[in-house]
């Protein structure tokens, strides 16, 4: 059994579904990514854990304990535990009040507590704001005590409800790589949720997707960025040019789609007739004069729709039936000499499509 | 205008003279409603925050009814303890009839609705996340309770002054339960009610003086207190 694992977990608020059977398995040492849009049931599913909440049906084990049994005292788990929530939380006192907080109520006050606590000021850069109105400090640093007060008794398992909304990139940056040291470290293991993809991507061994309270796709990273399950994904993690089409015939592995009546030929092994969503990566695209420069399977001549140039890159709306979207660098677009209205070439290989069953198929 | 400034004049005469029977009046009124809202803090405190920490039927209801209570008329509260420690009542044999207990008495019950209900409300104004922070951190429920009072702590502490106030400036108690017995349950509030009727205006004016001094130093005490702590 994992270290943590959820088991048909569910939760309502009056009517509204809030997690529904969501099974989830994190183990031991890993820092897990919950990712998923505003009111997903992210924050719902680690309250769960954390057990600041009774699930209305499923179970949670951790470390081989069902910890979801009402007859159980919640704090003995709690206390092999912490949590830092989306809005920094501090006690309206000092910053060393506040985090020698969950040693005190275990019961430790002493010199070790004093030391432990003052090194870990140390470890998280304010060193010299042990005396400090804890009120007083910026958000960034408000949530950096926040997290040195849920490590400060270092717990087995470390919960992050989305612990960078609303920060400079500064402090997400400096947040981030304490979460990752203190990982490394201690072997913590984190359950961090997050709406930022790339930070899931920064941060996390492994990700979850949590949609309208159910747990869509779990992989590395890279598995749900490049090959999303469902088109949902697709459009959650970002990927631009979704495009609806059917599979007008199929021949060894290679599909063509027939998007708005242009041909594109894709890798898939679904049959001739399906209806199918694809997404083409804009940064897969190549855009060029002529037609013969590109051995890709995919060479549509379109027209170049808009351009918008957004630091070293430039990104291109051609319309080739469709409107796709194709990321260019500034030089290269400077050296087609591409201009609104232009016709150029879009090519990409069919591997660079992915195809979906169609979600209302 | 005369009167008053006749008035601040004798107030101040009084207080630096240390009039022996103004002093023991003041220190009377200090010490039964100081009394009054210590034991009514001891009760309305952890019933207030047992109310706001538990979800139960008619929870709302429990809160309109202890608000309606905070205007409890004073004489009806010294009407029913009356009833109660009379002679003739179920406490009577307790002798409390016409003894600054009695003042208490009547005081505790009537600030217990409005220290109760504020108390709530303090509590309620506490973030939700604090109550979540000190959890997920450990803490047990009462270390929890602890942790949210304390974050409401100016408040609460803005509640007991309120208390404190309402306590040393109610007449209708400590009239009918005390007797305003000179020397033994005379209160500020009883001895200007009595000079008033006495025609005596001056020296009403300067109790009534000192009675605000006494409630303004209680309050700057508190408010230092807190900053401290």
């Amino acid at each position: 059994m994992a270290f943590l694992q959820t088991v048909d977990l569910e939760q309502r608020a009056g009517s509204a579904v809030l997690l529904n059977k969501v099974s989830l398995s994190v183990e031991k040492g890993e820092i897990f990514a919950v990712i998923g849009p505003t009111g997903a049931g992210k924050t719902t599913l680690l309250r769960l854990i954390n057990l600041l909440e009774h699930p209305l049906a499923g179970d949670i084990y951790f470390d081989g304990e069902k910890i979801t049994d009402p007859s159980r005292n919640a704090i003995h788990v709690r206390r092999r535990m912490a949590m830092v929530f989306q809005k920094p939380a501090v006690f309206n006192t000092t910053v060393y009040e506040n985090v020698v907080y969950p040693l005190k109520v275990r019961g430790s006050h002493g010199k070790t507590a004093r030391t432990t606590v003052y090194d870990l000021l140390d470890t998280i850069g304010l060193g010299g704001y042990a005396k400090r109105k804890a009120k007083t400090l910026s958000g960034g640093e408000a949530q950096r005590v926040a997290l040195a007060r849920a490590v400060v008794t270092k717990p087995d398992l470390l919960l992050l409800d989305e612990p960078t909304a609303n920060l400079d990139p500064g402090t997400v940056k400096m947040i981030e790589r304490l979460v990752m040291d203190f990982n490394r470290e201690r072997g913590l293991t984190v359950i961090m949720s997050t709406h930022d993809m790339q930070q899931a991507q920064r941060v996390a061994g492994r990700v979850g997707v949590l949609m309208n309270g159910r747990l869509v796709q779990v992989g590395r990273p890279g598995d749900i960025f490049f090959s999303p399950d469902s088109a949902r994904i697709a459009g959650f993690v970002g990927i631009r040019n979704l495009l609806k089409g059917h599979i007008v015939r199929s021949e060894s592995g290679i599909a063509v789609v027939d998007v708005n009546g242009r041909d594109i030929e894709a890798v898939s092994a679904l049959p001739a007739g399906a209806a199918v969503e694809i997404f083409i990566r804009p940064e897969e695209v190549v855009l060029s004069k002529s037609a013969s420069d590109s051995s890709a399977r995919n060479n549509l001549r379109c027209a170049i729709r808009s351009l918008s140039s957004n630091g070293p890159l430039c990104t291109v709306i051609v319309d080739c039936g469709f409107p796709l979207e194709v990321l260019v660098t500034d030089r290269s677009a400077v050296e087609l000499e591409l201009s609104q209205g232009q016709e150029v070439y879009a090519s990409f290989k069919a591997s660079a499509v992915r195809v979906l069953p169609s979600m209302q198929s | 205008m005369q009167e008053i400034w006749q008035a601040l004049v004798q107030a101040i005469d009084l207080i630096v003279s240390l009039d022996s029977e103004v002093i023991q009046i003041s220190l009377r009124s200090l010490y039964i409603s100081a009394a009054s809202i210590v034991i009514a803090a001891l009760f309305c405190v952890p019933i207030g925050a047992l109310i706001h920490f538990h979800d139960f039927r008619g929870k709302r209801a429990v809160i309109n009814v202890v608000q309606t209570f905070y205007s409890l008329p004073t004489v009806v509260v010294g009407l029913l303890v009356f009833l109660f420690i009379s002679r003739s009542g179920p406490l009577g044999g307790l002798e409390l009839l016409f003894t600054p207990a009695a003042i208490i008495i009547g005081q505790v019950i009537l600030i217990m609705p409005m220290l109760t209900g504020m108390t709530i409300g303090a509590l309620s104004g506490v973030d939700k996340t604090i109550r979540d922070t000190a959890l997920s951190s450990g803490a047990s429920s009462a270390q929890a309770m602890r942790t949210i009072l304390f974050e409401a702590k100016f408040a609460v502490v803005g509640v007991l002054i309120l208390g404190f106030g309402r306590a040393i400036s109610e007449v209708g108690a400590a009239l009918m339960l005390g007797g305003n017995i000179r020397g033994y349950t005379r209160v500020l509030t009883t001895a200007i009610s009595l000079e008033t009727q006495r025609g005596d205006l001056v020296l009403s004016l300067a109790l009534g003086i000192i009675l605000i001094g006494i409630a303004m130093v209680v309050s700057v005490i508190m408010n230092i207190l807190l900053q401290r702590y």
